[in-house]
């Protein structure tokens, strides 16, 4: 479903700020499978999704989303196929519109924006029903701004926002890192719960190692650019955390948990 | 008294125009658009030229629209194509549309409207009430054409992707908006309401002159937040009427301030002053909250 083909990205080449952000990096996901990315800061795991995302041009490699070359595409093109959680809540919601306005916005994508009613009624009905399940009362909310949310209740709000219209990738980017555990648990939980319901294709970043192992069909560390580990199946489920600590011991990055 | 009065609210509401153009950059788009002070001389300088040719003034407003949408439309293409940065940008086009505004009145700085008739003066005959009345009989007629319209639009499904643009460009882009479309389409709806504003304030007045626009930002601006926190922002309809009343009380201060005795030529100081007052406020409160809080700590301590 996501092919990546060799990517390469230097930062600031030819100055003394110079960064090598990934360096010959190919990962391929089968449809319906969640990767977990691990890594210290700087390994690159951003830098991939935001490539994936078009957020950011590689220099070299090539990026395949169901088979369809879109390493040229804009990224408000590629957004029709990609749904994305950015690891700020203040990032992936415009706090001066509504709830109902922000899904809209969302069940948009892809679509032609015209002059119609910016939420038509069916819409409405629709996000009602969708908000129920996550049980934060925001369904009871539809016309309240976004920025009078908690930070867990707008990055609940991303997340249905992005798996609005399935989209054939959804992107973690580290999602839960600036909640609270409670509300973390909460958002992953809720994260799961869309995956398995929708069977998205999922790439998420993680620092948490135990929900690298908990979560995921496929396990990935990176470390300077490179992949430098992967474990699925079998393998994945028997790691422990010592063991993934050991792992990012030999690679030589810092130990994050 | 009464004619203070009504000719301050007439002007108020042909500036009320003018102010619903700088709302929608400054407030929906969230960029800082300086090209509002060429774009009211060139829809005052279009209008001039076409009235004393023998354009139907109606038609002149709509022209003016048309060429405020251009000026608009120039500044978007300096910032997303070029990458100018916003306030640069409008400064540039600005700039530019001085020349071109001379170019439009054949050469002139200034043309005058005697012995023509514009709308405002159609409409006098018509309904025989007297100048002021009338205009806000015409001005007023617009401002609710153009709320409506704006209220509208905002709402559509593509009036919401400029208000996302503005609001969180990350996340528009993410969710597939053009964000480069949506500023375009916002910048040039509101030079085309400056536009129109400066047509209706060309026909009021009686003269365009390539002057006319200097401080008309700040102007804007300060009818704007006099508008916004005096008389609320909850919704889009709610911050239009607000921003629009706030333009009309704007004019009545500035009239009674002339009556006062105050020099035509300090307004523009005493404008600028307002508006540094206005934008500092919410500091100001801030401020006042957190000396008032270490106050009353001070005061437990010591209890």
């Amino acid at each position: 479903m996501l092919l990546c083909k060799n990517i390469s990205k230097t930062f600031y080449p030819g100055t003394a700020n110079e960064r090598r952000a990934l360096s010959n990096v190919s990962l391929n996901m089968r449809r319906g499978e969640f990767v977990v990315i691990i890594g210290g800061n700087g390994s690159g795991k951003s830098t991939l999704l935001n490539v994936v995302a078009g957020a950011v041009s590689s220099d070299e490699g090539r990026v395949y989303i169901d088979k369809q070359d879109v390493t040229f595409s804009p990224e408000h093109r590629r957004a029709a196929v990609i749904g994305r959680v950015f690891q700020d809540p203040m990032l992936g919601t415009a706090a001066s519109m509504t709830i109902e306005e922000n899904l809209a916005l969302a069940n948009r994508r892809g679509k032609r924006r015209g002059l119609g009613s910016g939420v038509t009624r069916t819409e409405r009905a629709l996000f009602k029903e969708m908000l129920k399940p996550l049980e934060l009362g925001l369904e009871d909310r539809l016309t309240a701004r976004v920025g009078l949310l908690s930070g867990g209740q707008r990055q609940a709000l991303t997340l249905l926002m992005a798996s609005l219209r399935d989209p054939k990738v959804l992107l973690l980017d580290e999602h839960t890192a600036a909640l609270d555990p409670k509300t973390a648990a909460k958002v992953l939980e809720i994260s799961l719960q869309l995956v398995r319901e929708h069977r998205l294709t999922t790439l998420m970043v993680t620092h948490n190692m135990g929900d690298a192992l908990r979560f995921g069909d496929r396990l990935i560390m990176m470390q300077e650019g490179r992949i430098v580990f992967e474990a699925s199946g079998a393998e994945k489920q028997s790691l422990t955390v010592p063991e993934l600590v050991e792992k990012f011991v030999a690679v030589g990055s810092e130990v994050l948990c | 008294m009464t004619d203070i009065i009504t000719g301050a609210v007439g002007l108020g509401l042909v500036w009320s125009i003018v102010t619903i153009g700088v709302w929608i950059t400054y407030r929906i788009l969230d960029f800082p658009d300086l090209t509002v002070e060429g774009t009211i001389v060139t829809g005052a300088a279009t209008t001039a030229i076409m009235i004393t040719h023998g354009v139907s003034p109606l038609l002149c407003l709509l022209i003016s629209f048309g060429a405020g949408a251009l000026c608009g439309l120039c500044t978007a293409f300096l910032h997303t194509r070029l990458k100018i940065p916003a306030l640069l940008a409008g400064i540039l086009t600005n700039i530019g549309l001085y020349s071109i505004n001379i170019r439009i009145m054949a050469g002139t700085s200034n043309i005058s409207l005697l012995g023509t008739r514009s709308l405002i003066d159609m409409l006098m005959t018509f309904i025989g009430r007297d100048r002021n009345v009338t205009t806000i009989l015409v001005a007023g007629f617009g401002v609710i054409a153009v709320l409506s319209l704006c209220t509208w639009f905002l709402r559509t499904s593509y009036g919401c992707s400029i208000r996302a643009t503005g609001s969180n460009p990350d996340m528009a882009r993410s969710q597939g908006i053009n964000i480069n479309m949506s500023k375009t389409v916002g910048l040039m709806l509101s030079n085309a309401f400056v536009g129109l504003g400066g047509s209706l304030l060309c026909q009021y007045q009686g003269y365009s002159d390539v002057q006319m626009g200097i401080g008309c930002i700040v102007i804007g601006l300060a009818s704007l937040i006099i508008g916004e926190v005096l008389f609320g922002k909850s919704s889009t309809l709610h911050s239009l009427i607000s921003v629009s009343l706030g333009a009309i009380l704007y004019r009545i201060i500035i009239a009674f301030v002339i009556q006062a005795g105050m020099q035509a030529t300090d307004l523009k100081l005493f404008t600028a002053i307002t508006v540094a007052l206005a934008l500092f406020l919410p500091t100001a409160i801030l401020q006042i909250k957190a000396l008032r809080g270490r106050v009353t700590r001070r005061h437990d301590a010591a209890l």
